[in-house]
């Protein structure tokens, strides 16, 4: 008899990599990389070139890694690949689409090449061509469509088939502000009401911070924090908002020595985050030790962009 | 859910059994060479060879003075096969070169590869596509005119002396088919430009024949027919049809190379269909 996967439980994450290593040629896209994705919806951070869109690929089983395992919605990648890629959708990062069919005979293809009988199809490509705000303009050849509108319908095709988790890359590229707002609208409804998990891959902070619950931010190949984004974060009023007159790369480089994690913003405004049980007096201490003079100091509310810096540092 | 709020819904309906993506891929293809009317136009063309042999047919059937002239044989059947090679040929370039460069073109690998569908199923496909319609110009006008012998004539008297010829047909058709088919999609996965890859089949085509030609006339001799793809393919289907090669080469030299053809092709598909192209 076949083995047949456990049911899952609400807690399962949806998504296991353990120590996955990805290489490209000479060069290592994914270094031993261990994680769990939660239910609902995560954020995969980074900078350019961090990984995360090979970790995607990955998943999907576009390539292959030469080392770990895999499993996405409890099925592992390498033994079951059809069987995942049913029920997952997946928006590419670059421009995508099928040449030479309209929007809702692109869509409606997708749907039954995952699998949906034509009429179903092409019944579900109507509902989700208007949920993505495509629905009077369904009819157009998609060579058309400008870049906003293209990034729609390949949300559109990732949710034909209805799909227990989504994988995004990028969704907000090339997007003028207001048609950012309302894919990061769609993305939040879908994992916040629509019962999808999703797994969106960003190196925008805002992106991230509105659309989902949980982060894994990598570096370099590299995961280097994860966990619920308000954990992350840290309990408030331990962030300060810090400005000095005196020499300032020297400065920095004394809190960080004393255990104080700081990283600098924008002209001589700089982040300092103060470990529980210390006090921020001690950057008065320090600033009177080291000649300099503390123009400003008020306390701040943790961000996202707090916790990216310390995980990946000012680079 | 709120009444207002029905625009996304999860789906609670069947979905078909993993490994059929493959004749979706199939159809769509189909379909979408049909809605063209100058790829319609040219299907026509390609059947006014049969309608022609039809004429000499029922004309034959039906006057013996005709019948001494021109009497069906396996050879006519050979021969109609052999006409079709043009259509074949403008077929292939026409249906085949996009087939694959487009989807590069427009990055379409990720998007069917990211559905539940294997590689090999997007190939076979795109290969029924080219394959259908190849085969629609060459064995079904055939098998009629084989069909229609026996109407006209009123007898299955040919048919018997003749009972290798439904498979000959048959089997030089699919020979044709396959090499133009894997062929032609080889070519398309290693451009993003249908335009381009038209130009390089033909170029092979001719490139070919143009060597072989220039070999007959240095060596004065047929042997090494094997350099021309469509040579080969001709001595092999000769055969197939009990008829005298007309080349020096052994047949069996040129349907290895017709075979090594087809796994060279199957191997440039296996390299270059992918969901992801990497550059190292």
């Amino acid at each position: 008899m076949a083995d047949t996967p456990a049911p899952a439980v609400v807690s399962d994450p949806v998504v296991h990599l353990d120590n996955v290593t990805v290489i490209y040629g000479k060069n290592q896209a994914l270094k031993g990389v261990s994680a769990k994705f939660a239910r609902g919806a995560v954020g995969l951070l980074g900078p350019n070139g961090a990984g995360k869109s090979t970790m995607l690929k990955a998943l999907l089983g576009f390539v292959k890694p030469s080392a770990g395992r895999m499993t996405v919605l409890g099925l592992d990648v390498a033994a079951s690949p059809l069987e995942i890629r049913s029920r997952i959708g997946y928006m590419p990062e670059n421009d995508a689409h099928i040449p030479g069919m309209n929007a809702v005979s692109f869509v409606g293809y997708c749907g039954q090449l995952a699998g949906l009988p034509p009429v179903d199809a092409m019944q579900r490509a109507h509902e989700v061509l208007y949920y993505v705000g495509l629905g009077e303009a369904r009819y157009r050849n998609i060579e058309t469509y400008s870049t906003g509108m293209k990034q729609r319908i390949k949300l559109a095709q990732a949710l034909v088939h209805d799909p227990d988790l989504l994988f995004l890359d990028e969704p907000t590229n090339g997007m003028d502000p207001k048609g950012r707002d309302e894919m990061l609208e769609l993305i939040r409804d879908l994992g916040h009401n629509k019962n999808v998990n999703l797994i969106l891959s960003s190196h925008l902070l805002p992106d991230v911070e509105f659309t989902c619950d949980h982060i894994i931010v990598m570096d370099k190949g590299n995961i280097v924090a994860q966990g619920p984004i308000e954990e992350l974060k840290g309990p408030a009023g331990r962030v300060f908002e810090l400005r000095i007159k005196g020499n300032l790369p020297e400065f920095i480089e004394l809190l960080r020595g004393r255990g104080l994690e700081c990283h600098s913003t924008d002209q001589d405004v700089m982040r300092v985050f103060v470990p529980a049980g210390r006090d921020q007096r001690e950057i008065f201490q320090l600033a009177t030790t080291h000649g300099a003079q503390v123009r400003h100091l008020r306390p701040s509310v943790p961000t996202l962009e707090d916790v990216f810096a310390k995980a990946v540092g000012d680079d | 859910m709120p009444i207002h709020d029905q625009s996304y819904r999860r789906y609670g309906g069947a979905k078909a059994a993993l490994g059929r993506s493959w004749t979706v891929i199939a159809k769509a293809g189909i379909m979408n060479m049909i809605r063209k009317r100058s790829f319609m136009g040219l299907l026509l063309f390609a059947w006014f060879p049969f309608v022609i042999r039809a004429v000499q047919i029922y004309f034959a059937s039906n006057y013996v003075q005709v019948e001494a002239l021109m009497a069906p044989d396996a050879k006519m059947f050979r021969d109609f096969l052999e006409q079709q090679d043009f259509f074949v040929f403008v077929m292939t370039i026409y249906v085949g070169a996009g087939l694959i460069a487009n989807d590069r073109r427009a990055n379409a690998l990720q998007i069917y590869l990211s559905k539940p569908l294997l590689r090999s199923e997007y190939i076979a496909g795109k290969a029924a596509v080219l394959f259908t319609f190849i085969m629609l110009v060459t064995w079904l006008p055939a098998i009629l005119l084989l069909i229609l012998q026996v109407v006209f004539k009123g007898s299955f008297e040919f048919m018997r002396a003749n009972l290798f010829l439904f498979p000959a047909i048959t089997v030089g058709a699919l020979l044709q088919a396959l090499v133009a088919t894997f062929t032609m999609l080889a070519l398309s996965s290693l451009s993003k430009s249908s335009r381009y890859v038209g130009i390089l089949y033909a170029g092979i085509i001719f490139f070919t024949a143009a060597i072989y030609g220039a070999m007959v006339a240095i060596t004065g001799s047929t042997s090494l027919s094997w350099l021309s793809v469509g040579s080969n393919v001709t001595q092999v289907v000769d055969v197939i049809f009990r008829q005298a090669p007309r080349y020096s080469t052994p047949w069996q030299v040129s349907l290895i190379v017709v075979l090594g053809l087809v796994a060279l092709a199957i191997s440039v598909l296996e390299r270059r269909v992918r969901g992801v192209e990497i550059v190292t």
